[in-house]
């Protein structure tokens, strides 16, 4: 069986909802959320990198790039927010996110 | 004037530049002096933002491209970015007080409003997805860090984690979008995409589908909104009134340009989405704002309906329609920004007091700011002849002349709804028992409410300058 684009995006389409369930279905703990949504960017550049391949054009490759730049970014301020978060209140269970109910 | 990096002009993105040196310049003056010169580097950002507008207007006119077609200036990105400009500058003249607080001496504060900005500028330009991408993730990357800004306060970190895991989730679901997108016609350029985008392809629309929900998400129109009134509420009052304001000013911009500029040939597929969202977002927002105490609270629902009406020009899907954006996004904005002046005033004994029974009675112990809540609360409402009015008789103008007649009455109906809410506030104003006096009024909170205030009451005089720079600038998209 060769590999092709079809089986790349449905790996990226199962991480990506990995990481949607992750993030809704998650009770316990700030930290699995924040793994979900690096889930969810990776099944991203998954399919930035398999379309740029196929469709044999470079963007997609250094769309990837960028994604994974900003990323980083994305993940240091989520966590500089978790620690000040965490000296208020002392715990990063989800259920106690709960001083305002929206 | 010519000057390049490796052939591209760099002529288009001198405001950005500018507007990025200095923020750097001003972050330095921080971190060398410490906190004792919050007040000198507000002051000087608010000055870097007036000259940065200043450039952005004296820009030779016309369309200029640049980065090959990665950020475009035209006349709808000089009329929103000047309008994003002006709202972060009064925002940060609103947050000096906030800032002044000798335990909340943060001049990283200002230097993130500037950085913000520079990311709704490069939003408001951007001709491609990868633009789009970071310009998108430079404004809510700061937006995250000052949501939580009074950080001793657990609301106020509350505000800012649950606005980073819904906003990085809605940036996941945008990406996700633009790389369906990409696979689908093999460019991410704007042009591009609309000269392959000609027929509804599965994958096109399934990628449309996932950037329109991102870009929702950041405009808080139903169903993504539920972030918006716990962010509103937990986040420091003057952060709350730039939220308010200029994001969703580049928000609705990159939406507006999005959908006409790179998808022209499907129409169908994105106006279905458009027609819903805005639907649901005006009867939510006029609905749920019913029962709110918190007049924080209150001001979020509001605001969705707000994008809800805003998306009724967008879903008309012509010049028109991105005319009566573009008048209705620069209107908001007023009304807004001055609604929140009023609401910064709100103090009792140096307490904030935020919940709506605290207005009980203004109009005796302050009858001028009781008269100027009262017009922005018509104006809001709709009211003629007030300029909340205008905005809405454009949005709704268009969306009849292009056959959303559906659209049109429950927008009307919904404005209905939403004036009880306004005007239960007015009754309790100028009808009920006071509650105490308020403190004195700060001079930049006055000098904000009398401007705003006096756009709202007399712009029916003479509305011709705003709007017809609205019909430039939406001619620029087409």
């Amino acid at each position: 069986m060769t590999i092709g684009l079809g089986h790349y995006l449905a790996v990226a389409a199962i991480l990506f909802t990995l990481g949607i369930l992750g993030i809704f279905l998650n009770r316990k703990n700030i930290i699995v959320i924040l793994m979900s949504i690096e889930l969810i960017l990776l099944a991203v550049n998954i399919n930035m990198v398999a379309f740029s391949t196929f469709l044999g054009d470079i963007v997609g490759q250094v769309f990837a790039l960028l994604v994974l730049t900003v990323a980083a970014a994305e993940a240091a301020i989520g966590l500089a927010v978790l620690v000040v978060y965490f000296r208020n209140r002392g715990s990063i269970a989800v259920e106690d996110v709960n001083l305002m109910k929206g | 004037m010519t000057i390049t990096t490796a052939g591209y002009s760099l002529l288009p993105v001198l405001p950005e530049l500018m507007l990025a040196v200095g923020a750097m310049v001003l972050l330095m003056i921080g971190a060398f002096n410490g906190p004792k010169v919050t007040g000198l580097v507000t002051t000087l950002a608010v000055c870097l933002l007036v000259v940065v507008g200043a450039a952005e207007i004296m820009l030779p006119a016309g369309k200029h491209v640049t980065f090959g077609g990665s950020f475009i200036v035209d006349d709808y990105a000089r009329f929103l970015k000047v309008l994003a400009i002006i709202a972060s500058a009064v925002t940060l003249i609103l947050s000096r007080e906030f800032l002044a607080d000798q335990s909340r001496r943060i001049f990283e504060y200002a230097i993130l409003v500037l950085l913000s900005t520079l990311g709704m500028m490069v939003l408001i330009s951007a001709g491609d997805l990868i633009m789009l991408y970071l310009g998108l993730e430079l404004m809510s990357l700061a937006l995250y860090v000052v949501a939580a800004s009074n950080r001793d306060n657990a609301k106020s970190t509350e505000a800012g984690l649950k606005y980073f895991v819904l906003g990085a989730l809605s940036s996941g679901m945008l990406l996700y979008g633009a790389s369906m997108i990409y696979g689908f016609t093999g460019t991410v350029s704007f042009a591009g995409i609309a000269a392959e985008a000609k027929t509804g392809n599965i994958g096109l629309v399934f990628g449309l589908v996932f950037l329109l929900a991102g870009l929702c998400f950041k405009v808080s129109a139903v169903p993504f909104h539920m972030w918006t009134p716990d962010v509103y509420e937990g986040a420091p009052t003057p952060v709350t009134a730039f939220f308010a304001s200029a994001p969703k000013v580049a928000a609705l911009a990159v939406f507006t340009r999005v959908t006409l500029t790179a998808f022209p040939g499907i129409v169908v597929q994105w106006q279905q989405v458009v027609v819903f969202v805005s639907l649901a977002s005006m009867v939510l927002g006029s609905f749920a704002a019913i029962g709110q105490t918190n007049i924080k609270r209150l001001m979020a629902y509001s605001s969705i309906g707000h994008m809800g009406f805003a998306l009724v020009g967008l879903a008309a899907g012509t010049q028109e329609g991105a005319q009566g954006v573009l008048v209705y996004i620069a209107i908001y904005v007023a009304m807004t920004l001055g609604t929140f002046a009023i609401i910064l005033t709100m103090k009792r004994n140096g307490q904030p007091v935020e919940t709506i029974k605290d207005f009980a009675g203004l109009s005796r112990t302050n009858p001028i700011i009781a008269f100027f809540f009262a017009m922005f609360l018509f104006s809001l409402a709709g009211v003629p002849p007030l300029a909340g009015f205008f905005g809405k008789f454009y949005v709704f103008m268009a969306a009849i002349k292009s056959g959303l007649f559906v659209l049109a009455v429950v927008g009307v109906l919904a404005s209905v709804v939403g004036a009880f809410y306004y005007l239960s506030i007015v009754k309790l104003m100028y009808f009920d028992e006071p509650v105490g006096k308020l403190d004195p009024m700060r001079v930049e909170l006055r000098t904000v409410l009398a401007v705003a205030g006096l756009f709202n009451v007399l712009f029916f005089v003479y509305p011709a300058p705003l709007v017809s720079a609205a019909a430039f600038a939406a001619k620029s998209l087409f």
